[in-house]
Parts: C-alpha cells; structure tokens; sequence
C-alpha cells in the first residue's frame, strides 16, 4: 500500500538529527514537525524570521506578529530567535541550514527541481524556495510520485520553469524513497506491497537499480 | 527638528509623486504598514513600482493599491494570495518582477548600504538568472543582482523613541528592516512611540538614522490564516 501524506511526513522526519537547523516547506513538508524522532532535538526555522518554531497557538492565543512562512500562526519557544528578512537568508543561502524539505511540482532525474509556477496558469511565486535550494547543504522533496491525472512527477528533464539545478539529495514519495545519483534516481526503500514494477511504470526518470 | 507626525498622510505628505518606486515592509499581513497604504490609496499616486514580498490579499494590505490601479509594478517573490494580481497580471495590466525573498530582501538591505549589487548563487540556471551576469567565485556560479533604491520606504514597527530608534516584534520584523534601510525617505509607522531612554539602547533593531517620519496608530493586524490546537484535557 502507497504511503499516505502522514507516512511520507513520518518518512522525512527520520532524515532529522540530533542539532540539525532545518527549514520545512509548505504543504506537506510542515507535517513533518508532528513526527520529529524522540531523542532527536532540531530547530525548525521559518524564513519570515523565525528560529525555533513553536506548534500552533491555542485557540484564543493567536497573535497576529508571531507566524510561520505559509502564514499560519504559530507559537515561540524559549529558544526562540527572531530577526529580519536579510538575517534569515543570510543563515539560508549562508549555508547554515542542515536541511530543507520541500514540495515538488516535478523532479528530473539530475536533481533539478521545479516547483514554483505554471506559466501562464498558476503565478504564485517561488518565495524562498530558490534561496533554500542554492544554499541548504542537504534538499529533500516530498511528493506524490505522480500528478492528480496520472503523470509521472519524476521524470528526465523538468518541462516547468526551475528553482535550482542539480539540487534535490533525495525524494519522498507516496511509493518510496529515492536518492539522486549518478546517471539517474536509485531506490532506496519502497513503501509497503510496492513493486518495482510498479513504481519503473510510474516512473519516467532513470531508476538505476 | 520632530520626526513626528500626527497622520500617516501628513508623514507621506510632500513625499509621493507618480511613477515613484516604493520599498514595504510586511510578510504576507504580518507587520506591513497599514496605515501609509491607506493614506496612499487616499492621496491617488498612480504608477507605482512597488518592492513588497507580498502583495497584500484583496481588499487588504497592498490589495487596495492593486484595487485602485495604482500600481504599475510589483517586485514581489510570492503573490499567490490575491485573486485580483492574478486577473489584473495574466491580463497584461500589470508588470511583475519576481524576486527569490532572500534576493528582495538582500536588494533592499545592499541599496540601504550604498551597495549597488552583489553575486547570489540564488536563481542562477533558472529563469531569474536569465539576462543577469554571471561570474565565478570559488568554482560555483553566481548572477549579479542589483541593490534596490527606494524613493519612499513605508514600514512598521512595535515602538519607535522620538528620534527613530526602533524595536520590532516577533515575526513583524521580517522585510521591515531591510526595507526601511532602502528609502530615500523612510516613513515609520508604530504602536508606540516613547521618550529616549525608555527602549533599551541594547535592545534596537534599526537605529534612528534610517527612520526619516514617525507616525503611531491602531493597527488592525489581520491574521491571513488562523491555525490553532485544542488544548489537551488532562
């Protein structure tokens, strides 16, 4: 059976370790923080400005000054940092992040990474996700291996306008887990009743084993 | 001489003319300048580039200029929360530079410093980095981005003394700062302004220097997408 978007978000917080920064993306990459490992202490960092993101307020407690990047609200810790836009991509392309997890719309088999618009159909912005890409040592994409109508999201070479090339270390998707190597993607693990079959047919990228 | 001004539109008064660019603090609606957007929306200034990681949501924030038509250009990195930039961009009506938000932020930070440009890996290989220069530095690749130089900075903080020192709040800080750094004039809206000596000098975020017109009101703080726990019933 494939993974559902909690597996997947179960799969990425296994790739946490202890004293990592990391900057979770929106979608399902932010499920992510409900799983992180017990023994395993990271910092989320959240670049509105934020180290040390905190769960969502209680109801009443929200404050208006105190949200995460999908401008959810959330709540600080007592190792909270706050600072400006510059501050929180210096320490991004800085290189001082350990990891990002982020979304995909596709993933080609050298790395590159599209995932911030659809000309002429959805203009929203690759906020700082090209930032996170240039300058995070370790990139990991959760998906769904395929489209909503079927379509490989892996594939050979991204047909939508890129957010960085030769980016993404490894990939999450509802079928397993896939590392970018050389010459194309290798399997690392699969999702439980996934066949190799079915994941080579559902995959237009190289698989290399 | 007084920074302080009883209004937002007597702090903006002398400084908007059309076809003026326009750095604003705010990410999404959390800290953006409420009360200098109104006041513009009021005065009519037409063509305006506008500098803003955002662009407000319709009827909110910069949602209101994009309403009035009073914006010509946005350079923004993330606009999906406003139904009326979309109709009014993918119609041709409006001009939008994209900008990575580390690269927008670092614009207006380097234009702030007297810096005209400076080399980001951000966005080379993509679309961003086509027509820029590209140079190598330590065998990695970089593009050339130019320091943006506002005629009007608009920004808000928490609490500002008399002479512009000032502190943000929580994640209110965000493009503020940078922002307010980039204005030729740099109009600071706050919740308070107090006497020096009543903000710890250890304490401020943004030195008085940059901080040109003061003004304090209510702020509405409107909260894009509440997100909360049930509190667990021992």
């Amino acid at each position: 059976m494939p993974w559902t978007r909690e597996d997947m978000a179960k799969r990425a917080a296994q790739e946490l370790e202890d004293g990592m920064y990391v900057n979770l993306g929106i979608g399902i990459p932010t499920l992510v923080a409900n799983h992180i490992p017990d023994g395993v202490e990271v910092t989320l960092q959240s670049e509105n400005g934020m180290l040390g993101m905190g769960p969502f307020p209680y109801e009443g407690e929200e404050d208006p000054d105190l949200i995460n990047a999908g401008k959810q609200t959330i709540t600080e810790l007592p190792h909270t940092a706050f600072f400006d836009s510059a501050t929180s991509f210096a320490m991004i392309r800085g290189g001082k992040i350990n990891m990002a997890i982020l979304g995909a719309m596709e993933v080609a088999e050298n790395g590159d990474l599209a995932n911030w618009m659809i000309p002429g159909k959805l203009v929203k912005g690759m906020g700082g996700a090209m930032d996170l890409v240039a300058g995070v040592k370790k990139i990991v994409v959760i998906t769904d291996h395929t489209s909503k109508s079927g379509a490989p999201k892996l594939i050979k070479e991204c047909t939508l306008p890129l957010t960085g090339t030769g980016v993404v270390n490894r990939i999450i998707t509802d079928l397993g887990v896939f590392d970018v190597v050389e010459g194309g993607l290798e399997i690392k693990e699969m999702a439980p009743d996934v066949t190799r079959e079915e994941i080579y047919e559902k995959t237009e990228a190289k698989i290399v084993n | 001489m007084s920074k302080i001004y009883k209004t937002a539109a007597d702090a903006l008064d002398g400084a908007l003319f059309d076809g003026m660019t326009i750095a604003a603090g705010g990410f999404g609606l959390c800290g953006i300048p409420e009360l200098s957007i109104a006041a513009i929306a009021k005065a009519g200034t037409k063509d305006l580039t506008v500098y803003s990681n955002n662009a407000g949501v319709d009827g909110f924030g910069l949602g209101v200029l994009l309403e009035n038509r009073q914006v010509k250009k946005m350079g923004s990195s993330y606009v999906g929360e406003n139904k009326e930039f979309m109709r009014q961009y993918l119609g041709g009506e409006l001009e939008l530079e994209f900008n990575p938000q580390g690269t927008l932020a670092e614009r207006m930070r380097a234009g702030g410093a007297g810096i005209a440009g400076f080399y980001t890996k951000t966005g080379y290989g993509t679309q961003i980095g086509e027509g820029k220069e590209v140079k190598e530095f330590h065998g990695e690749k970089y593009i050339l981005e130019e320091g943006i130089f506002a005629d009007l900075a608009i920004v808000k903080a928490w609490k500002a003394d008399t002479t512009g020192n000032a502190v943000f709040r929580k994640t209110a800080c965000n493009f503020n700062l940078p922002a307010a750094m980039c204005g030729k004039i740099c109009v600071m809206e706050v919740e308070e302004i107090v006497e020096p000596g009543e903000l710890d000098p250890n304490h401020i975020h943004l030195p008085g220097v940059f901080v040109h017109r003061l003004v304090q009101g209510q702020h509405e703080k409107r909260i894009e997408q509440r997100t909360t726990r049930k509190k667990e019933t021992a």
